[in-house]
């Protein structure tokens, strides 16, 4: 019910229900409006459950919004706010809310209570995972995600300052206003759409004028300041390291397809002070989750703020002060109060209501929605007709975020609640509620000399004013459970009750943390934030011990749940990893080529042509190409490093295991590169441009890796040298031009013919390239006479169009990565499939290449007993009459093909239209010597068993004649 | 005889435009890596005074066409002769230079930028190498409301990619 006709409303349904609600205020309250007490039902046993409080702690209030791939489960209905159009959905009942199959759970709760079942179904065993878990999952629960992709738009963000206020209730906003005053750079954060805290909630008075007003002023004067950032509807759920803290934003607006849902933010700052007030606890006695029983200060919130009234009959259970207010607020607002009902017998407490002093409530009744209660009074007992209750077990300060680095937090013995440790996060203080002082005078006192202390730290200049308000103060005697019979409940979300805990006690999970896990207290989304004082409470009880001797469970980010979506944000489809395009890649898509990623970059899986169906189809003809007439490939994706300096020479002899140093002038050498441990780190060629100048090349894969190797030999092995490196894979495009008519092709592109007796094997050197000065190396990596020409790449495109135009004019053209494998394959040429980290120069057949005339990275460890001899898996090559598998192990011909007899494995397979035979490349125990030797190749996987015949790996050309003619 | 014709890296991706923020392509005539010998960085220093106007700037900072690149690495952007003195090399086709730029300009890199970038902290000709998104990128201040990005060429696609969502989601708010 509304206590006065809103403005202006729009339409959401509930349940499918059309309901009006004002724009921007809780569905919460908008429920209440709408008379709805039955919102949701409880986790295990189903029971009816409503609205408890009006913040982001709520436990019974969980909602689905929204449906289809955007539905998003268990959203506090306290902090959703009503928007026009909005769906809501009730979760965890069927068919209705109202008619509850499983309900059926509540009435064998006897059997099950905390335990049950892994007390239960531990026989037979097989039955677990795949009968009683799904069962158990499908009857308990909360809501759940769609399983389809979720279109919405999550964001991730940044955020730096020099003072992080959290939370702007009077604390907060105090703060803020006292350092952004000092000059300051000020965020100051808070999880409701409007800042004033419990100013907006509670009837105060601040110098002398509404609160309300007090608030206005304060958030105008903020607004002014170009130093102060607010930001609503956003959560700080974590303190980490070096003053980073990070926070969850509802993002508020229209739904526009670029507009997020949430942001989830890193705010990183010189210092934070906690603001972030304290949260009444509940009462544990009979039956006390039924929809209409409710926070106290949550009822004030309801009244005061939203104008709707939770009840029309409501009563006050309490055990302090701060709850008379309820009843005080209650009749102002002109709602009948049927009762007070105060724990202590020595409560002052006065109004025109019913008043009980030393009572306590022992009983409920309405199924779905509070009709009555029972209390216990002058050793009698009253009935008292409500239909709402208000109950405050007192207040416990959020002293959350001053536990996320390992803080434990200390019990304070008057307001009997645990209270922030100093210095538990680095450069954060706490102010206020969350400190433990209660009163409004108090907290803006504490906040304003907290926030000047740290702006005079920072070096501005800071005036301590604060205004007058209310410093009543705060009694409370604790009162955890009502002494009786029945389930009373504690952690409401988890339906977990008093007699759960002791029984975990009673079964000695005596530690807190024990505790938590035997029965569920203070897990799922609210992650115990009203119950885990009160449970433990109980529990210190059930085991005699003091509560601080039981002390709390672990506190742990995120302090409110945060959507993975909003973590991961920015994450998805192209967001998830760049994309590297070379300068070809327009013209390569151009022509329907298939791209396939090696590492970040995009390369070409073969060029289709008209009448190919099948890509071997393409890969054949492409072979052909380079091995009849001219292939053209972009191989700028291999790294190129540009090595200068005057131990530009020395370095490469380092970390090479050949010599460079020896390496003429306008020369390419073959290099191979150890790791430390003196297995093969990557291979490729170095050419030499200049006394003190050379240019090496990597494979794609290792680019990042071997630079970051050179680094780290410049820096840490070998400071003494004076060399430079520097990355210049991007800088150039460069192209394989491949085949017998290879020269031709180069001869249509460069200003200069090519002089066969100037560019023999292995050379390299300047060339002019169609006007542009381009690099021309002349190495093959398919055994046929081959070049690699390179031209700064924003000539790359044209120059790529130009060569593969040509070529095809000549009877080739270009050729991708398929025809690139089986053309290296054919000679036995290795990629990291091959040097894929666990062999050594040794295993490929290269331990001659280990120069022994001078010290390289690796080259004493690759000299380790154990890395050299016949027990070595060493490169063999394979050819067989059927096809081949990559990863298949190799065994005797008539061995079992089981693991203990595994002699080897495959590495590299493919169909060689030029010998028209299946190769393989792998390593093979003692290989080299068993050259001729038929053994069996099985692959369990794809189920696939050959007889292969052991070769040399150089299938073609062995003499290499070919790329040097 | 048939001539190659260049394109810069964003060539079909730029200028953008979402609400008040313009993402334009800078195309530098020459950009030249500089890596002094051990020991002769003032002596490159003097010379490149002579030759660009501009000494080695400091770490995290730009000076005229000077701008650090790194450890022991400034990027020129202008030819140099420095034989003996120091490692040149040329990367005027290795990167894709943007500008970014308009009111608000902070709050789109926000979305993406690790480094505090705020006016009174990194200010004008201000340098910092970090990440963009996924992206190894280098952020320079070059006036209030404009940032220059720096990212390897055959990730500029990428990088537009990312400035384009958060700059859609920045206007939209």
């Amino acid at each position: 019910m509304r206590l006065q006709a809103p403005e202006n409303t729009v339409t959401f349904t509930f349940d499918g229900r059309k309901l009006r609600g004002v724009p921007g205020e809780p569905v919460a309250a908008a429920l209440m409006a709408n008379d709805i007490k039955l919102v949701a039902r409880s986790f295990k046993y189903h029971r009816p459950r409503g609205v408890m409080s009006a913040g982001s702690e709520e436990q019974n209030a969980l909602v689905t919004v929204g449906s289809g791939p955007q539905a998003e489960p268990n959203v506090r209905a306290t902090t959703l706010e009503v928007s026009e159009g909005l769906e809501v959905f009730s979760q965890n009942a069927w068919p209705s809310l109202r008619y509850d199959v499983m309900a059926v759970n509540d009435l064998v709760s006897p059997f099950l209570a905390a335990g049950f079942y892994y007390k239960t179904f531990m026989w037979p065993r097989s039955f677990w995972e795949k009968l009683y878990e799904p069962v158990i999952r499908r009857a308990a629960g909360l809501g759940a995600l769609s399983g389809e992709t979720n279109p919405d738009k999550y964001e991730k963000a940044f955020a730096f300052c020099d003072v992080l206020v959290i939370g702007a209730g009077p604390a907060g906003l105090m703060a803020a206003l006292t350092a952004g005053r000092a000059g300051a750079d000020v965020i100051i954060a808070d999880e409701d759409t409007q800042m004033g805290g419990r100013l907006l909630r509670e009837q105060e008075q601040i110098d002398g004028q509404a609160a309300t007003t007090w608030v206005a002023d304060v958030l105008a004067e903020l607004d002014e300041m170009p130093n102060v950032r607010r930001m609503t509807r956003t959560t700080v759920t974590g303190a980490y390291d070096q003053g980073t803290y990070g926070a969850i934003e509802r993002v508020a607006g229209t739904r526009d397809a670029d507009m997020p849902l949430e942001c989830f933010w890193r705010i990183v700052t010189k210092h934070a002070i906690l603001c972030a007030g304290a949260l009444e606890r509940p009462i544990a006695f009979p039956n006390n989750d039924r929809p209409g029983i409710m926070m106290a200060s949550a009822v004030r919130a309801y009244v005061n703020r939203w104008g709707v009234a939770p009840g029309q009959r409501v009563a006050v259970f309490g055990n302090n002060d701060d709850a008379h207010r309820t009843a005080r607020d209650l009749v102002a607002a002109g709602i009948r109060v049927a009762a007070v009902i105060d724990s202590r017998a020595d409560a002052k407490v006065s109004g025109d209501f019913p008043i009980y002093t030393g009572a306590e409530v022992i009983a409920t009744k309405g199924r779905h929605a509070l009709q009555s209660l029972t209390i216990r009074h002058n050793g009698g007992v009253r009935t008292i007709l409500a239909d709402c209750l208000a109950i405050s077990g007192g207040w416990n300060p959020t002293v959350h975020l001053t536990c996320h680095m390992n803080g434990r937090p200390k019990w304070d013995e008057e307001i009997a609640s645990f209270v922030p440790t100093a210095g538990s996060i680095p450069a954060m203080e706490t102010a206020g509620a969350c400190n433990g002082t209660f009163s409004t005078a108090g907290c803006l006192a504490e906040a304003a000399s907290v926030a000047a202390s740290i702006a005079s730290d920072l070096g501005f200049e800071a005036e301590v004013k604060v205004p007058k308000a209310d410093d009543t103060a705060y009694a409370v005697t604790p009162l955890w459970a009502v002494p009786g019979k029945g389930r009373m409940w504690i952690d409401f979300q988890n339906d977990v009750h008093v007699k759960d805990i002791k029984l975990a006690a009673q079964e000695n999970f005596r530690s807190v943390e024990h505790m938590k896990r035997y029965t569920t207290q203070g897990m799922a989304p609210d992650q115990g934030k009203s119950s885990n004082v009160v449970a433990l409470a109980v529990l210190a009880d059930a085991t005699g011990r003091g509560i601080p001797e039981t002390g709390t469970t672990t506190f742990r980010p995120p302090y409110v749940p945060v959507s993975i979506a909003a973590m991961g944000a920015g994450s998805q489809g192209k967001g998830f990893a760049p994309e590297r395009f070379t300068t070809s890649h327009r013209a390569t898509v151009a022509r329907d080529a298939p791209m396939i990623e090696a590492g970040l970059w995009y390369r070409p899986s073969y060029f289709p042509q008209k009448g190919e169906t099948h890509w071997q189809q393409s890969c054949d003809r492409e072979v052909g190409y380079v091995r009849g007439a001219i292939g053209v490939c972009d191989v700028s994706t291999l790294g190129k490093i540009d090595i200068q300096g005057p131990d530009a020479a020395a370095l490469l002899d380092f970390v090479y295991t050949n010599t460079f140093s020896t390496l003429k002038l306008g020369r390419v050498r073959y290099g191979l590169m150890l790791r430390e441990d003196g297995h093969v780190l990557d291979d490729g060629t170095t050419a030499r441009f200049g006394e003190q100048h050379f240019v090496m090349t990597t494979t794609t894969a290792a680019a990042g890796l071997v630079m970051r190797h050179l680094e780290f030999v410049l820096q840490v092995l070998r400071p003494d040298f004076d060399a430079k490196v520097i990355s210049v894979t991007e800088q150039w495009a460069q192209f394989a031009v491949a085949g017998p008519r290879a020269r031709d092709l180069l001869n249509t592109v460069l200003d200069q013919e090519l002089d066969d007796t100037a560019w023999p094997f292995m050379s390299c050197g300047p060339v002019d390239v169609a006007g542009v000065q381009g690099r021309l190396f002349r190495i093959s990596f398919s055994g046929e006479h081959a070049y690699e020409i390179a031209v700064p790449s924003r000539y790359g495109e044209s120059l790529f169009r130009m060569l593969t135009a040509q070529a095809e004019v000549m009877g080739g053209g270009p050729y991708g990565m398929e025809a690139l494998n089986v053309l290296r394959i054919e000679k036995g040429f290795i990629t990291h499939a091959e040097i894929h980290g666990r062999t050594t120069a040794f295993d490929i057949g290269m331990g001659r290449m280990v120069s022994l005339k001078k010290d390289c990275v690796g080259q004493s460890a690759a000299a380790r007993p154990g890395l050299i001899g016949d027990h070595r898996q060493q490169l063999v090559g394979l050819r067989a009459k059927g096809a081949l598998s990559a990863g298949a192990h190799l065994f005797e011909k008539d061995a079992d093909a089981v693991r203990v007899n595994s002699q080897g494995y495959t590495t590299s397979v493919c169909y060689s239209p030029t010998l028209d035979t299946h190769l393989a490349l792998g390593f093979l125990e003692n290989g080299r010597a068993r050259h001729g030797d038929v053994i069996k190749l099985r692959d369990h996987l794809r189920d696939i068993t050959q007889e292969v015949e052991v070769c040399d790996p150089v299938f073609f050309d062995p003499t290499g004649g070919r790329a040097r003619g | 005889m048939a001539k190659l014709i260049a394109l810069t890296p964003c060539a079909d991706l730029l200028p953008l435009t979402h609400g008040e923020i313009t993402v334009t392509e800078v195309v530098p005539d020459r950009l030249i890596s500089v890596a002094p010998n051990a020991g002769q960085n003032k002596a490159v220093s003097a010379l490149l005074q002579t030759q660009v106007g501009g000494g080695l700037s400091a770490v995290n900072r730009r000076s005229g066409p000077v701008t650090w690149f790194g450890h022991g690495t400034w990027l020129v952007a202008a030819d140099v002769t420095l034989d003996g003195l120091a490692a040149t090399t040329d990367q005027s086709d290795a990167w894709a230079v943007v500008a970014i730029s308009g009111a608000g300009v902070g709050n789109v890199l926000a979305r993406l930028v690790p480094v505090d970038l705020r006016g009174g902290v990194f200010k004008k000709n201000h340098v910092a190498k970090t990440m963009l998104g996924h992206l190894s990128v280098t952020i320079v201040r070059a006036s209030a409301d404009t940032f220059e990005i720096l990212v390897m060429r055959s990730m500029a696609q990428t990088l537009v990619h990312d400035l384009d969502v958060a700059m859609r989601s920045v206007a939209v708010r």
